[in-house]
């Protein structure tokens, strides 16, 4: 019979020597957190940003000052002027940029004349900086084209979204980064100790005892199942605090909070368990973990990977945590959300069972 | 009843015969040694009478039961120090003995049991800041809370200083001293000489001697010997001159053998009638260790450690460590 003083008392004594460690103190809470601080401020104003735009301007005119005007108000450029004594393209390469704008001399000239007259755009077309860049710049001539013969605009654009909240990066960074976290903490730790409480011969030792294999898992289960329930509510207060990330919390979120670290704790276990030495755990662990970390959606949303990665993605467990938080958290997709539960609760069942059988106290 | 009834127990690895045809039987109260160097085979056969292995052949009964196949009932019963006893780093003595309290499902006074195993000054230390001989009485303090009826403690001292080893001692005296039954591996020879009744040497699989000291030094010493100090020349004299075995050894001791109380007057006659120049007279009986070297293919290094002679046909002990 399973009893629940074992269970508590060793959850006890596991749960302090953790809070006792430093380094699992840190990874298990305090890194997410840095990583959504450090993500979060990153891109806080979204993925573009300001770009740094050269300016080399000739002319002495009023229509070029207006038009650096024009470029400035754009938000979307920061103009730096450089003086004209300066040899440009020396200039740019010394600052390690490569956008920038040259205005010839008799650009205001020209321009009141209806004369055809070049600016000369500096850029490296393989970068998004410069295609934003370059289609910046060419919006404001453009305009200036139609005000010089009095047109005035025929289309226009209504801007608008699908969803009632407009999804920005920290909005995906929140729920990826969870999942971060239901990852790394009890798979790095179980794979750890089940292989090295079997060096140490520490398994044998509690085998001598009455505690069962499956009170022990079951501790772990339940403490990492704490660990991310805490993290889960760090991570979400300093999304929402200090970013201001739109998420929805709901007690959807719970079997996922559940299920994952169960999922993760017992492969963690299994890893450890199949692996001859704490070496070929490591190893083990990490080939089956780092993947997983990049491609499941943690860090960015993988619409924005390549299809084939695409592909790759949905044989991640993690994945499909993920692809559940973000359908509870970001679009209320309950749909969603059912189907990723239902992969999770399948590989976990799968996962706990293999563990818990496979696990020895001792080898014969 | 009978602690411990084993008779004809084997177990073997593949070629290796770790346990061959041991016989014994542990009484209530006493003290029990198991003897010999790593590899002899006495962890194994701990580990089969505290239902950790499965023996091959033969019959043993532990408070009754057997072992394998009851494990789970026995464990209750007994209490246990595995050879390089460990615990969790981060966890100190008094949380370690209210976890197997809760293990073992019993209600225990943690600083009481601490102060059994004279822990109690370090009851807050945790397991990782602990020395050697701390983290020996931690195991101890662990093994006595379920008040087992039988000990196991496998080499016990194994790796610490003189000073740690003797603070186990006393404890494991102090556990005698209130009727436990006690089963102690060693490779210590003044370890189980100190703290044991009875002990039964292992060499290679099997019990090459058993009883007590002085029952084990009876049976397989060499008896009663005159030593002097002398020259080659001198011993060479004695055994010309009389029909008493004599032993010349390199550092000069002349050793003769004294079957009876004339043998001893013989010797001494012929010495005085050589002319030659001796001193330091006296007599010797084999101790434990001059019958141990005999009993065992091995040796005794400086610390009182036995030295298997072929380190290559060492140990399952260490092969599997």
């Amino acid at each position: 019979m399973p009893s629940a003083r074992r269970v508590m008392s060793d959850l006890r004594v596991f749960g302090r020597g953790y809070l006792r460690n430093a380094a699992g103190l840190f990874f298990g809470l305090i890194f997410p957190v840095i990583l959504i601080v450090i993500f979060g401020a990153i891109f806080q104003s979204g993925l573009s940003g300001t770009i740094t735009l050269y300016v080399q301007n000739h002319d002495t005119g009023p229509v070029s000052s207006s038009f650096t005007t024009a470029l400035n108000s754009t938000g979307t450029v920061k103009l730096v002027i450089v003086s004209n004594s300066e040899n440009f393209s020396q200039y740019l390469s010394a600052h390690s940029a490569s956008d920038g704008i040259i205005i010839p001399a008799n650009f205001s000239a020209n321009y009141a004349a209806g004369q055809p007259v070049n600016v000369t755009l500096y850029g490296n077309p393989s970068q998004s900086s410069s295609q934003i860049v370059s289609g910046t710049v060419a919006g404001v001539i453009n305009g200036f084209n139609l005000e010089r013969y009095g047109g005035s605009q025929i289309i226009g654009v209504t801007q608008t979204t699908a969803n009632s909240q407009v999804t920005k990066y920290i909005d995906f960074l929140v729920p990826g980064l969870i999942g971060f976290a239901i990852l790394i903490s009890p798979m790095f730790s179980l794979v750890n100790i089940s292989s090295e409480y079997k060096r140490i011969k520490l398994f044998k030792q509690l085998s001598l005892t009455p505690l069962t294999k499956m009170e022990w898992l079951a501790s772990k289960v339940l403490f990492y199942i704490l660990l991310s329930s805490v993290s889960f509510l760090l991570m979400t207060a300093v999304g929402v605090v200090a970013f201001h990330a739109h998420v929805t919390l709901s007690p959807w979120l719970i079997p996922f909070l559940v299920l994952g670290p169960m999922f993760f704790a017992s492969l963690g276990m299994l890893v450890g368990t199949i692996s001859k030495s704490t070496e070929t755990a490591s190893v083990v662990g990490n080939v089956i973990t780092f993947p997983m970390m990049f491609l499941s959606g943690t860090f960015f949303p993988i619409s924005l990977m390549p299809a084939y990665l695409q592909t790759f993605a949905h044989v991640l467990p993690l994945f499909y945590i993920i692809d559940g938080l973000n359908g509870v958290m970001i679009y209320s997709n309950y749909a969603q959300a059912t189907l990723d539960l239902v992969v999770v609760a399948v590989i976990t069942i799968v996962a706990f069972v293999a563990a818990a059988r496979l696990f020895k106290w001792r080898e014969d | 009843m009978i602690p411990v009834e084993i008779s004809d127990v084997k177990k073997s690895y593949g070629d290796l015969h770790a346990v061959d045809g041991v016989s014994f039987s542990v009484n209530e109260g006493e003290v029990f040694a198991l003897l010999g160097p790593n590899g002899a085979g006495k962890t194994t056969l701990i580990e089969i009478l505290e239902g950790l292995r499965k023996r091959d052949a033969g019959a043993v009964k532990v408070l009754g039961l057997d072992p394998w196949g009851n494990s789970g009932v026995l464990h209750k019963r007994i209490g246990v120090i595995p050879q390089d006893f460990t615990f969790f780093d981060k966890a100190n003595p008094r949380e370690a003995v209210k976890y197997y309290a809760d293990l073992f499902d019993v209600t225990v006074d943690p600083d009481a049991t601490l102060k059994e195993v004279l822990l109690d000054d370090s009851a807050r230390v945790l397991f990782e800041n602990l020395s050697g001989g701390q983290m020996q009485k931690m195991g101890l303090a662990l093994a006595l809370v379920n008040n087992a009826e039988l000990l196991f403690l496998d080499e016990p001292t194994t790796g610490l200083d003189p000073n740690a080893r003797r603070a186990v001692w006393d404890v494991i005296r102090g556990l005698k001293s209130k009727g436990k039954t006690v089963i102690l591996t060693t490779h210590y020879l003044d370890e189980a000489e100190q703290l044991s009744d009875r002990v039964a040497i292992m060499d290679h699989g099997h019990v090459v001697a058993m009883g007590t000291s002085e029952e084990i030094i009876e049976t397989h010493g060499s008896g009663e010997r005159l030593e002097i100090h002398g020259t080659e020349q001198l011993a060479t004299y004695i055994r010309t001159h009389t029909k008493l075995k004599t032993e010349y050894n390199r550092k000069g001791v002349i050793s003769i053998t004294i079957n009876q109380k004339e043998d001893a007057l013989t010797a001494l006659t012929a010495v005085e009638q050589s002319g030659l120049d001796w001193h330091d007279l006296h007599t010797r009986r084999d101790s434990l260790d001059d019958v141990f070297v005999k009993l065992v293919s091995g040796t005794i290094d400086e610390h009182g450690e036995i030295r298997a002679e072929n380190a290559n046909n060492n140990s399952h002990d260490q092969r599997r460590r």
